[in-house]
């Protein structure tokens, strides 16, 4: 009961991870109706410029968080309006964006490569080693952390989407980006907005799922991108919440295998859970279903 | 007309003496080796057009089956000897059988997610290769398949197996012309187009696509089995989904559905690496800079491309269907 009950705490800290990875893929799949491809690595890149700032610059971490964040938001928004935007405005079928983005992924992957190579490097962290116990369990501090801000950025931006009006826009454009432009919206700025939080927080995921590893080395985004789209498909695709409650399942999902099966085919049990999806319930566990319209 | 199709023939058969002349040119074995490896990927790319250029699915997947065909073929000639006949075509059958297995559920889908689903499959077999150690040895891979020996004659050096690529790429050639002239071939095309109207006009979207996404996978199963018996040794890491990223830039670069635009960016991305040998770290950078310099290319309209390719076209000149479509 206790090994199950601490496997079950680490999924939830797991979880919170995909789940911040998760919602910026659904986002711009909400959008733009594109899968993202270069979304795991841009995770992995907002890792790396951290550990660049903290460790190389010996920046003082906050200063170093920040920065990533908005440097990779950034990236974002300059990644879709170098890339992706020319194609949408020359109405190129989707697939051409879709191919664009395996070229930006392989772009980041080995520009990083270059600088850093491809050794595991000790990633800076906090509360080394320190555990809070309750009971017979025991708790990393960095968990408590990790859920703490996720869950935080979270609440942030389901007020953004919610309340604000650039996040109304938002919601329009996912409905329908026609409808959107005649009402007055520019959709190509509500698309920059969605890449840059959709960036920022997989800038925020990378960091944060490094620090609890306590390790980083270039392959961290080839994982996250095929487990995050498994979570937004199985939340249903453009649907916030369901982005969280399927990164969740996955993340525990993969937790147990892990515990229970083996380790070596944690890996296996997201692609399985995806393709079930796929198969009995294509519009995701929260997803409506939409109708063909010719 | 008659004219033209004579000077088209005039060029395939120089362009055929050409290719059998190629090896005896002159060339070290390290360059035939690479001329196999291109037309190893012309027929993976081929195989892919059928899918993803006739039909316009696209699928993340391609190498999956190609690992099927070669661990097949591997192991059938290393555990029970068997002659590389049978393990030639059990390796495709066993390829198309698993893309209709596959297939069944996963084409239910279509863009992004079929995308998605072809790659989690693809990296399901190789996990499942790479663990299954008792059975293919994981990740210490298959060591010293025995060479293709066919008639009698032992594949000793890469000239053999040059020319029964030639061939078996000629054959996926015409085969692949005889999918798109075919009733089957109209169908695949007006999926591609509007899957909606096609479903209307009473053809079995679903059905259809599923024996193409068999057929695409029968002969990427087939070029598993021969880079199997080429390379003589076959490990997981062989078949990771850059490869599959590879193989559809090729078919998206060639032009999706042409069959000489496929072998041409097949041919063109198999040596491009080889002479970027010396700058190995930067081979990748320059490839996904590539894909996406590719697809901002596609912005050019169509009519300018055409205007500037002209005379090069006419010399060519492609059969044109009813609809004055290329095909």
């Amino acid at each position: 009961m206790t090994l199950f009950l601490q496997q079950i705490i680490n999924g939830i800290a797991l979880g919170s991870v995909y789940a911040l990875t998760a919602i910026g893929y659904s986002m711009v799949y909400g959008v733009l109706e594109l899968v993202n491809f270069a979304h795991g690595n841009v995770y992995m890149a907002g890792a790396f410029v951290y550990y660049l700032l903290a460790v190389t610059l010996l920046l003082p971490w906050w200063l170093s968080f920040v920065l990533a964040v908005v440097i990779m938001g950034f990236f974002g928004v300059l990644y879709d309006a170098a890339t992706l935007r020319p194609l949408r405005k020359a109405g190129l079928p989707k697939f051409t964006g879709l191919i664009s983005s395996i070229g930006v992924s392989t772009v980041i992957y080995n520009v990083f490569f270059l600088l850093l190579g491809a050794e595991t490097k000790l990633y800076p962290t906090f509360f080394e080693g320190r555990l809070l116990r309750i009971g017979s369990l025991s708790i990393n501090y960095i968990y408590v952390v990790i859920v703490a801000v996720s869950t935080g950025f979270l609440l942030l931006l389901t007020f953004f989407i919610n309340k604000t009006k650039v996040g109304m826009a938002m919601r329009a454009v996912a409905q329908s980006a026609e409808a959107a432009e005649c009402m007055g919206i520019s959709t190509n700025r509500i698309v920059s907005v969605t890449f840059f939080i959709g960036s920022a927080l997989a800038a925020i995921s990378g960091i944060l799922s490094c620090m609890s590893y306590r390790s980083i080395d270039i392959s961290v985004g080839t994982a996250i991108t095929i487990k995050a789209f498994a979570a937004t498909v199985l939340g249903g695709v453009g649907n916030l919440p369901g982005a969280v409650i399927g990164a969740f399942a996955i993340a525990i999902a993969e937790v147990l295998t892990a515990g229970y099966i083996s380790s070596n085919i944690r890996s296996i049990s997201s692609f399985i859970i995806l393709i079930l999806v796929l198969l009995f319930r294509p519009n995701g566990l929260m997803g409506r279903s939409v109708q063909k319209k010719v | 007309m008659r004219m033209i199709l004579n000077r088209k023939r005039v060029f395939l058969i120089l362009l055929l003496l050409g290719l059998i002349a190629l090896p005896f040119a002159g060339l070290s074995n390290y360059m035939i080796r690479v001329l196999v490896n291109c037309l190893l990927y012309s027929v993976l790319a081929l195989s892919l057009n059928m899918f993803s250029g006739i039909c316009g699915q696209i699928s993340l997947g391609h190498i999956g089956f190609f690992c099927i065909g070669a661990y097949t073929s591997a192991l059938m000639a290393l555990r029970l000897g068997a002659p590389f006949v049978v393990c030639f075509l059990f390796a495709g059958l066993l390829a198309g059988l698993a893309a209709f297995l596959i297939g069944i559920p996963a084409l239910r889908l279509s863009g992004g997610y079929l995308a998605i689903i072809t790659l989690s499959f693809s990296e399901i077999i190789r996990l499942v290769i790479l663990n299954w150690v008792s059975f293919t040895r994981g990740p210490m891979g298959l060591p010293s398949i025995p060479p293709i020996t066919l008639f009698g004659i032992r594949f000793a050096s890469n000239i053999p197996y040059y020319f029964f690529m030639l061939v078996f790429c000629i054959l996926v050639v015409i085969l692949m012309r005889h999918i798109i002239n075919s009733s089957f071939g109209r169908d695949l095309r007006a999926i591609r187009d509007d899957e909606i109207a096609a479903e209307a006009m009473g053809i079995n979207c679903y059905w259809n696509k599923v024996t193409v996404f068999s057929c695409a996978a029968l002969v990427a199963g087939l070029a598993g089995s021969v880079y199997a018996h080429c390379m003589r040794f076959i490990d997981p890491s062989s078949f990771k989904t850059d490869v599959s990223f590879l193989v559809l830039s090729m078919v998206v670069l060639g032009g999706m559905g042409s069959i000489a635009g496929s072998i041409t960016a097949a041919v063109v991305l198999t040596i491009l690496p080889e002479l970027l040998r010396g700058f190995d770290d930067f081979r990748m950078l320059f490839y996904g800079l590539a894909l996406i310099i590719m697809m901002l290319l596609r912005i050019i309209r169509p009519e300018t491309v055409r205007r500037w390719t002209a005379p090069v076209r006419r010399a060519l000149s492609p059969r044109r269907t009813v609809d004055g479509s290329e095909v």
